[in-house]
């Protein structure tokens, strides 16, 4: 299979890493890290300005929204219309269509409300944007949040923030196997084998923020994650050889002294 | 001035007092706020940018100005 674009609301992107610029120590950190992981899309949360302090720096000035691509995000919504009401502002900042919906259900582990999320959804395209969605692993709500129009589908493999990898590989499986949209690991990665195990999976894309941000060295694993996802990627379209309980030697007997 | 000429708003959760007939842009123009980097809601309802200069703040009017910052 040959080496393709990932392809999102009909745009094309290189890199199948999308990173998050939350949580690094600061502005500069976050911008290298971004560059060394060649990412092409970052995820940015909607606040109110500073009106008190306005020397504080603005990340776009750090990440410049013409050469990445920002992907708003609502993280930190709890309801439907506060979700909705993050997106039309986050449209209106610089016309951003292409979004992330996160319609978080539960504050403890941040699972997302899949009823509100639905609900948003459905809306959200109807206003033409094209949403990406964050949700659970459950294959009957992916496939619902699919037919309202998602330009996504971005389940969790573990809480958001939790390192924990890929908890659900058989809902993945199953995601994978039904998904039309791109299919994209939003939350759980931990280190660099769980993405190349979520590529390795069929997975198109994966967005990774703490495992980075957090990391004692984000630069060296922001170069880590880049070469997982290629990794990852290769391994999988190079159809990898059939599983087997049997040894099978790897030179010819002929001509053994 | 008296206190008849002063209106009070509420930005971003601060409250503010500011002369009456004051525009959208006025405040902006008052807060250094870089336009092409915000959206504004006033009362909960998203401003065309373009229009700042004709909506004047009225007592008690709630603006909110929203940026990118970073985040998951």
């Amino acid at each position: 299979m040959k080496l393709v674009n990932l392809k999102i609301a009909n745009k094309n992107f290189k890199s199948r890493l999308i990173v998050g610029t939350g949580k690094y120590k600061n502005m500069q950190e976050c911008a290298k890290a971004i560059k060394i992981s060649g990412a092409e899309i970052v995820t940015v949360a909607v606040r109110r300005v500073n009106i008190s302090d306005k020397s504080k720096p603005l990340l776009m000035d750090y990440i410049d929204p013409k050469k990445i691509m920002y992907l708003p995000n609502t993280a930190g919504c709890f309801t439907s219309k506060d979700a909705l009401r993050t997106l039309r502002l986050a449209r209106e900042i610089g016309g951003w269509k292409i979004v992330k919906l996160e319609v978080l259900g539960d504050k403890k582990n941040l699972f997302p409300d899949m009823i509100e999320t639905l609900k948003s959804t459905e809306v959200l395209t109807k206003e033409g944007f094209k949403v990406m969605v964050y949700c659970n692993d459950d294959p009957l709500m992916c496939k619902r949040l699919e037919n309202s129009g998602a330009s996504a589908i971005m389940p969790l493999a573990a809480p958001i923030g939790s390192g924990l990898g890929i908890q659900n590989k058989t809902n993945i499986k199953i995601l994978r196997h039904q998904t039309k949209v791109p299919l994209i690991i939003d939350a759980g990665i931990g280190q660099a084998s769980d993405a190349v195990e979520a590529m390795e999976m069929g997975c198109d894309a994966v967005l990774i923020n703490t495992a980075i941000a957090k990391a004692k060295d984000p630069f060296q694993m922001a170069e880590a994650m880049k070469f997982a996802v290629i990794s990852g990627r290769k391994s999988f379209l190079s159809g990898r050889i059939i599983p087997s309980y049997q040894g099978s030697s790897s030179s010819p007997k002929r001509g053994l002294i | 001035m008296n206190k008849k000429n002063k209106i009070k708003i509420v930005v971003n959760g601060k409250l503010l007092t500011v002369n009456a007939k004051f525009s959208l842009k006025n405040l902006i123009e008052k807060l250094k706020t870089p336009i092409s980097k915000v959206a504004i809601e006033l009362n909960e309802e998203i401003i065309d940018k373009r229009k700042l200069k004709k909506i004047f703040l009225k007592n008690k009017d709630k603006v909110e100005i929203v940026h990118f910052i970073g985040g998951g």
